[in-house]
């Protein structure tokens, strides 16, 4: 039980998707905006994310593994991963119009999200298990969350700061990541 | 200007991927703790994006519009198989070192938009030489900023001692912030440059992403 809390607080916090492992960057740099924005986004990632580590993992130990074709598993994910944001889309869009106008949008982008893609990757590298990559895929989109929505947060009020000409657009916003970043290099002393 | 040659200037200092587009954001922060790694990364992703452009250039006509996402992305996805089953085969201690980064280059921005925004539109030598120009910029790139970083974190250069003894390395230019840090300052020296020479065309950052960034970029449409 502790180990699977700790697959958890080691993806969300510790190894943060973004700000250590630079996963999902573009996203996180393009659609950070507004706080209403990304945490849309971010919901959208959570839900993807977790399908799709459980698909990712499922696939591999049951089709790729026995198949002796596990160097063909990063053909295999990508093509699953566009695959099910297109079903998802098409689910949400039929069943609850509600959450398609919220995630609407969001949805395609995430396919080109190298977060998906990496969260499935290294499930199958450290071996975890179905219930075990679930949670690590959702302890990750739930780090991706955090991560984005509080840089919105910072984003909307430097927007109103007088920042100096050749820093303005992306560099402030990196900038703001580096302070992030050494925020969340605290967490690490959480590890057991 | 030749038009080969304009291509390989274009994509090394006009629309330079990593440094102007803001494309491959993900692998130019991760694999840079060493210019070594940031060149052998830079390498890879150069690979893949010339062969992604002549196999795509070269299959244009016959791959019917709807599909074409769907077709680049398994056209990419087997070559940097191929890159990548080559890469643990002949220099093992760079995939070692890559690691999951060598897989994601599939999801790299720069080469899915290459491929929307050039490669199927023009014939296969041009989009060659725009996938070798693309190429060189992003290895450039990486390279500089692996190079800041090892120099400053750990004082060697390609892994050769090269500060003064006295020099005590900042060990944070290679954790996680110091990624962040040096490419914002390295943006923003070049944002300097540009707004000295040419005050009207600020070069500002590309919202939104991937291989939809191509078209985003231009119109400045974004997510909005």
């Amino acid at each position: 039980m502790t180990s699977l809390i700790m697959i958890v607080i080691t993806t969300a916090l510790i190894n943060n998707v973004v700000l250590s492992q630079f996963l999902g960057i573009c996203s996180f740099l393009g659609v950070s905006r507004q706080i209403k924005t990304s945490a849309s986004l971010g919901a959208a990632v959570i839900f993807v994310i977790t399908i799709a580590s459980a698909v990712a993992s499922l696939l591999y130990d049951f089709v790729l593994v026995p198949l002796n074709l596990t160097y063909l598993k990063t053909i295999v994910f990508i093509l699953v991963i566009a695959a099910l944001v297109q079903m998802v889309e098409m689910f949400l869009k039929k069943t609850s119009p509600a959450l398609y106008q919220a995630l609407g949008i969001f949805l395609p982008l995430i396919t080109t999200n190298c977060a998906v893609l990496g969260v499935a990757l290294t499930n199958v590298q450290d071996g975890y298990n179905l219930g075990e990559s679930i949670l690590a895929g959702f302890g990750t989109a739930v780090g991706y969350t955090i991560a984005i929505v509080l840089l919105a947060g910072i984003r909307e009020r430097i927007d109103e700061d007088a920042v100096p000409a050749p820093f303005r657009g992306a560099p402030v916003v990196l900038l703001c990541a580096v302070l992030m970043s050494i925020a969340f290099m605290g967490f690490s002393g959480l590890s057991i | 200007m030749n038009p080969l040659v304009e291509r390989l200037y274009n994509g090394i200092v006009k629309e330079n991927p990593s440094l102007v587009l803001m494309l491959g954001m993900c692998p130019t922060l991760a694999v840079t703790t060493s210019a070594t790694n940031g060149f052998g990364m830079g390498v890879s992703t150069l690979a893949v994006l010339v062969m992604s452009n002549l196999v795509i250039s070269l299959c244009r006509k016959a791959i019917p519009d709807e599909v074409r996402l769907p077709a680049y992305i398994v056209i990419v996805a087997s070559l940097v198989t191929v890159v990548e089953l080559l890469t643990e085969a002949y220099v093992p201690a760079l995939y070692s070192a890559l690691g999951i980064y060598i897989p994601l280059i599939v999801v790299n921005c720069i080469i899915l938009g290459r491929a929307e925004a050039y490669a199927s539109k023009n014939p296969p030598l041009l989009s060659t030489f725009d996938g070798l120009g693309m190429g060189l910029g992003f290895t450039i790139a990486l390279t500089i900023v692996g190079f800041v970083r090892e120099l400053l974190g750990a004082g060697t250069a390609f892994g050769y001692q090269v500060a003064p003894d006295f020099y005590e390395p900042i060990a944070i230019f290679v954790k996680a912030p110091g990624a962040f840090l040096v490419l914002a300052i390295i943006i923003a020296i070049m944002n300097g440059a540009n707004i000295m020479t040419r005050a009207d065309e600020i070069v500002e950052d590309c919202d939104g992403c991937c291989a939809r960034c191509s078209k985003v970029c231009h119109t400045k449409e974004g997510e909005e």
